[in-house]
This record gives C-alpha cells, sequence and structure tokens, in this order.
C-alpha cells in the first residue's frame, strides 16, 4: 500500500514546495496591500524564460542562477513602481485592474521575443540527476525543494520577527495610515515585499522548470492559479497558511492522479474509473468547500500572523 | 529640364509592365498556428509551403502567369483563436487555404471556409471529422482510424505489448481521436487499454508516469502536442521509464528528437515522411533552411526535416494542381476542381477519394537515437 502512494506523495510534495514559493508572494502582497498581484504567476514565467536566454547567452550557470534571481527581484520591484504606485489612492479595483493588465503584458512581451515556441530550460547539474527513493526514481531537485522551501520560510519568518524592516511590515500590515505617521517609509516597505516575493518567484522558477523542462509564456498561469488558491486556502494574508495551503493542494492533486491506482492496486475497484480527469476540478473544488465551511481560509483568523 | 521629363517618363514606362504583372495575384491562405502549444509544428508546415513558393513562385492559369501570394493566419493552436484566423482568411480573398496543423483547429476554422466556398487542404490534420460531411475540406495525408491501427499493430505484433497506456488531453479532437482508433484495434488484437486523460496546460506528468508503471503497461501511448511530448519525454527519463514512448506524426519533429536526445527513452512514432526517401528535396529544403536565418529558427535551430514540412511543399503543388484545372482564381471553381487533381509529390502519389481525403496504404515507422538525437527509419508499415 504504502509503496503504491508512495511516488504520489513525492511528486505532491515537490510540486507543493514550488506552489508554496509562488504561493508567499500573493500572501505577503495581499498582507500589506490588500492587493491580489494577478501578475505574480508571470513573473515566476519570466524568470523562467530569462535563465533560458541567459545561460544560451554564453553565461555560466553559477552566475546565471543568482542573476535571475537579483533580475526577478528587480522585475518585481519595476513592476511595483510602474504599475501599482501611481495608483496608491486609487480604489483598489483600479490597482487590481492594473495587475491583469501587467500579467497580460507579460506574457504578450513573451510571446513576441520567443514567438510562441517552447524554450527547453537549461539543465543544472547535480539537481537534475535521477535517484532511486525506494520504489520511486526522481529527480534530485524533487527532495531539495521541500527542504529549500522549510530553510527559507524559516528565514523569512525571522526576518518578519527580528529585523526593523520586518517590524514595519508587520506595522503596515495591521495599519497603513496609522504606520505612515509613525515615520515608516511605507513605498520602501512595500517595495521590499514585492522584492522578496518576486526573489522567491525565481528561486521556485528555478526548481520547477528544472523538473518540467518546457518554458512557454503561459507557462506561469496554471503554477499561479494553484499558488494563488493556495494562498487563499491557507488563509491569504498568512505566511504559514500559504505554505500548508500549497503542500495539501499539491499532495491532494497527485494523489488524485494515481488514486485509480491506488483503489485498485487495493481491490476496492476492478478497473480504472477515470478519475485523474478530475484532478484539477477536484483543487478547485477543494477551494470551493473550503471556503464555504471557512471563509478567512486555515489560518485566516490569527490576525497576528498577518506579515 | 526635358531631359529630366523624360528620364522620368521612361522610368515610369519600365515600371508599367511591373505594375501589370502586380494585378495578377492569386492569394493562396497558410491557416496554421505560429504560437501556442502546436506553435513549432505549425511553423514547420508553413515553412514546407514557403519553400515551394520561393520554388515555384508564380502559375499559368487560364493561359495568364500568375503570381502566388502567401498569406498567413495564426489560429494559435487553439479552438477560441481559430474563427478570427479563418474569418481573416477569407477577407483577404484567398483563393484556396492549406492547413492546420491540429484536426481541432481545423474543425474549427472550416465553417468559415464552407461560407465563403472556399475549398481547405488540410496538411497533416489526421482526424476524420475534418473532411467528413464537408464537400470544401480536403486533405493530403493518411487518417487517424488508419494511423491507429498502425500503431496498435507495430506495438501488439512487432513490441510483443499486451497492455497500453494511453495519455491524451481532454478536449482535444486529435488526442482522443487517435486514442479511440488505437484502443479499437489494439484491444481487437487481443490487448488491454488503460486511457487516462490530462487537463490543458499540465506540466507534470509524473504522476501519470508512475500510473503507467503501476498498471504494468507494456508501452505508453501519447499521441499529443510537441510541447508536451518533451515534457513527457523529459519525465520519463527522469523516472526511468522502461517501456516505449509510443506517438502520432505530430511527434515527428526535431523538437522532440532533442528531447530525447541523451536519456534512455525509446521514442516510436507513425509519420508522413522519412528522411532521405527523396534526396533532391532533402538537399533543396536544408540549403534553402540554411540560407534563411528565420526559417532555421522556426525549423527549430538546425536543418533536420519533418514531415510536416513535406507534407506542406505537397499541398502547396496540390493547390497549383487546383488552380491550374479550375482555369481560373475563383475559389469555387477551385473546390470544383480539386477532387479530380492527382499529383506525384515528395511524400507519394496523391488522389483523392470521395469524401476529399488521400488515398493512402503505408506509413513510416521511425525511433529516435537516443545518443545522436536524430530519427531513424523503422519500417514503412502497411495496413490491409
Amino acid at each position: 500500500m504504502w509503496d503504491t502512494i508512495f511516488p504520489y506523495l513525492l511528486s505532491g510534495i515537490s510540486v507543493g514546495g514550488q506552489y508554496a514559493l509562488i504561493a508567499i508572494g500573493y500572501t505577503m502582497v495581499y498582507g500589506i496591500l490588500r492587493l491580489i498581484n494577478f501578475a505574480h504567476g508571470d513573473v515566476f514565467m519570466v524568470a523562467g524564460i530569462m535563465m533560458v536566454y541567459i545561460v544560451a547567452a554564453g553565461v555560466p550557470l553559477w552566475v546565471a542562477i543568482p542573476l535571475v534571481l537579483i533580475l526577478t527581484a528587480l522585475v518585481g520591484f519595476l513592476i511595483e513602481r510602474v504599475a501599482y504606485k501611481p495608483l496608491r489612492s486609487a480604489p483598489r479595483m483600479s490597482v487590481m485592474i492594473s495587475a491583469i493588465g501587467v500579467s497580460y503584458t507579460l506574457q504578450n512581451l513573451v510571446l513576441y521575443i520567443t514567438g510562441g515556441l517552447n524554450k527547453q530550460y537549461p539543465t543544472i547539474p547535480w539537481i537534475s540527476e535521477t535517484i532511486v527513493l525506494g520504489t520511486a526514481k526522481t529527480k534530485l531537485v524533487t527532495v531539495i525543494t521541500p527542504v529549500l522551501v522549510i530553510v527559507l520560510v524559516v528565514a523569512l519568518v525571522m526576518l518578519i520577527n527580528k529585523t526593523k524592516i520586518g517590524m514595519a511590515m508587520r506595522a503596515v500590515s495591521k495599519d497603513f495610515e496609522t504606520s505612515q505617521l509613525m515615520g515608516i517609509k511605507i513605498n520602501q516597505v512595500i517595495s521590499a515585499t514585492f522584492v522578496i516575493g518576486s526573489f522567491l518567484a525565481g528561486v521556485g522558477s528555478v526548481l520547477y522548470f528544472t523538473n518540467y523542462t518546457t518554458v512557454i509564456q503561459t507557462s506561469g498561469a496554471m503554477p499561479g492559479l494553484k499558488a494563488f488558491v493556495a494562498a487563499v486556502f491557507g488563509g491569504i494574508g498568512s505566511i504559514p497558511g500559504a505554505v500548508i495551503g500549497a503542500f495539501i493542494i499539491g499532495i491532494m492533486e497527485n494523489i488524485i492522479k494515481g488514486l485509480d491506482v491506488i483503489l485498485f492496486k487495493s481491490g476496492l475497484i476492478d478497473k480504472p474509473v477515470g478519475l485523474a480527469t478530475f484532478s484539477d476540478a477536484f483543487t478547485f473544488a477543494l477551494l470551493i468547500i473550503i471556503l464555504v465551511v471557512k471563509p478567512t481560509g486555515l489560518f485566516g483568523e490569527s490576525a497576528a500572523d498577518k506579515v | 529640364m526635358m531631359k529630366k521629363v523624360i528620364a522620368l517618363v521612361l522610368a515610369l514606362m519600365l515600371m508599367l509592365p511591373a505594375l501589370a504583372l502586380a494585378e495578377d495575384i492569386v492569394k493562396i491562405g497558410i491557416y496554421e498556428p505560429a504560437s501556442g502549444d502546436s506553435g513549432a509544428g505549425g511553423k514547420q508546415e508553413a515553412l514546407g509551403v514557403q519553400y515551394a513558393n520561393v520554388k515555384t513562385p508564380t502559375v499559368e492559369i487560364g493561359g495568364k502567369e500568375y503570381k502566388v501570394e502567401l498569406v498567413t493566419a495564426d489560429n494559435g493552436s487553439s479552438t477560441d483563436k481559430a474563427p478570427s484566423a479563418a474569418q481573416k482568411l477569407v477577407s483577404e480573398n484567398v483563393s484556396v487555404v492549406l492547413g492546420s496543423y491540429g484536426s481541432g483547429v481545423s474543425i474549427a476554422g472550416s465553417q468559415y471556409f464552407a461560407d465563403a466556398k472556399i475549398p481547405a487542404i488540410g496538411l497533416t490534420c489526421t482526424n476524420p471529422q475534418v473532411t467528413a460531411g464537408n464537400s470544401h475540406y480536403f486533405r493530403v495525408c493518411f487518417l487517424d482510424p488508419f494511423q491507429g491501427t498502425v500503431l496498435a499493430n507495430y506495438a501488439s505484433k512487432t513490441l510483443g505489448a499486451a497492455t497500453a497506456y494511453c495519455l491524451g488531453e481532454l478536449g482535444n479532437d486529435y488526442d482522443q481521436g487517435l486514442i479511440t482508433y488505437f484502443k479499437q484495434a489494439f484491444e481487437a488484437l487481443g490487448g488491454t487499454v488503460i486511457k487516462e486523460d490530462f487537463p490543458t496546460g499540465t506540466s507534470d506528468f509524473t504522476s501519470y508516469l508512475t500510473n503507467a508503471a503501476m498498471y504494468g503497461a507494456n508501452v505508453f501511448f501519447c499521441p499529443v502536442s510537441i510541447a508536451y511530448s518533451t515534457q513527457i519525454i523529459s519525465q520519463a527519463s527522469a523516472q526511468g521509464l522502461e517501456i516505449p514512448v509510443l506517438g502520432g506524426d505530430t511527434l515527428d519533429s526535431n523538437v522532440v528528437a532533442e528531447a530525447a536526445k541523451g536519456t534512455n527513452v525509446q521514442v516510436i512514432i507513425t509519420t508522413f515522411y522519412q528522411e532521405g526517401a527523396n534526396a533532391e528535396f532533402d538537399e533543396g529544403f536544408k540549403a534553402w533552411l540554411n540560407s534563411d536565418a528565420e526559417a532555421l529558427t522556426n525549423n527549430g535551430g538546425n536543418d533536420m526535416i519533418s514531415a510536416v514540412s513535406v507534407m506542406g511543399y505537397d499541398g502547396y503543388y496540390t493547390a497549383l494542381a487546383a488552380l491550374q484545372a479550375a482555369g481560373t482564381t475563383d475559389s469555387a471553381a477551385v473546390m470544383a476542381a480539386l477532387p479530380a487533381v492527382e499529383i506525384d509529390g515528395v511524400s507519394g502519389h496523391i488522389a483523392f477519394d470521395e469524401t476529399g481525403d488521400a488515398i493512402r496504404t503505408s506509413a513510416f515507422v521511425k525511433t529516435v537515437d537516443n545518443a545522436t538525437g536524430e530519427w531513424l527509419f523503422l519500417t514503412e508499415q502497411t495496413v490491409e
């Protein structure tokens, strides 16, 4: 039984970790600005495309990876400065529409540059190696992802709880106006949020595209949507919520894909019934159910958890 | 002063014949995806048409020399973008349409061509629904019932497979159609078929690959778009999939061969053409690709010949033959002339049956050489 479930669990933990890194960006921006940054999934995709072109230009990987992470953070920073900051006092809906605009701009820009063709992501040595874990064979990145996610989340939580900028973030998420009155430079705090969120999306993209090796302008849409679902599922605004939500969604989705096999092997059904088809439908149905039962998400209620 | 006027008049007179020639233009529409999941394949198919156009840029219709102008419309590999692409070609008054790569988009655009009485020639869309019941849609390639049977025969008889795992994209007419025909033929041969679907936009195929292994399948049949198949191959390699990956004509691309290079995944496909079958075409096409940087990029960066390009080339000459037979650029007359058109193409003899499909009796079976990343000829399979 365990041998049957294990490979699906492994796939789920891996993809869940990658969703988590994107979900943190959604949840942090929401925590501070009460804005759903729809362009976040596309920032993740742009990170992938930049990697493809930078490596193709002959830059060695040990330079390319940090460079891509810095550039991704820069992209996040610029998006906020160009498309969101001028709308700071506008109705919240305007900022959201602006975010949707940024999302489509990025997608079409990449469509124009790549000509709509899939780009093969460069192979990163070591983490692309195949390893054997019990009954499953997988890339090393699958195992590294959850570990790296936990390390990064712990570091982020430390940053938020122990540093000055972290304290400012917490203050801003509690009360925007009052913190301004207390002398907090609000624009710096918001910029820092976007830089951190985009940086993590960049890390996520390295891990994700090492596993699923082609990048196209719509590559960010599905992971972005799933990560958003994960952030809402965990209670948007809460970092631990986003991470746990992402792991639950990643694991659930893969278990559903393999549910036929699991039921078949344990003798509950005689022949496959095609449940794998519903893996995405299930993910979104789960979102509806959770929100109906617990409208604020898993960790949404305790305001103290907000960034 | 006078001299200048005379020079100007002379220069203008020189331009007159050019103007007169420019009036005699016949338009052929290229209805292909240039973006989206099938963008790579659509571009390669269009390359074949463009090369044929470079080789034969004019055609004599009714005793007059016409310049052939290619009008391209990107259907974006998606059925919701297809109508606007088809309408673009209709409004450009093309005489005949070539394409599309992908049966779903061909079906989605079909009605617009029918309403405008413009004939369409499918180059590599293999689903029977494209031409069935349509007097305006023709096709130069084989059909999925045939291709599915060939693949099932190959899997069962040559590979000795007892269980086949089939994976298709939800709602994709091509994938679902081919899998259905494969299933019928494979089960008739005494095999077991397990079929699963994935939603559009999936990039994580690890669980599907695990499923195939868990069911003890002997072949992994995935006649999906190039974008998905490269993902499947690279993930199959990471998971150490030991069974062959089987595919249809869509997988015949250097992009797929490139993905399988350096892995242990055995990829076997059926297709329309095998490089080397017509040395003259191969040489000319490669020379053209290497002389045009954009064409080379659209071919995936190297000069390997995809079967879809060959079909594009043959389709162009079929269209020219139809225009000549019609004796006019009027699309309705071209449509009436098409059923009787016969040509000897690079991919074989092309003649249409009563539904408008080319009569084909054999398909090429190819595999990827994992060391060099090139396609190797396995066999030419016929179905009795």
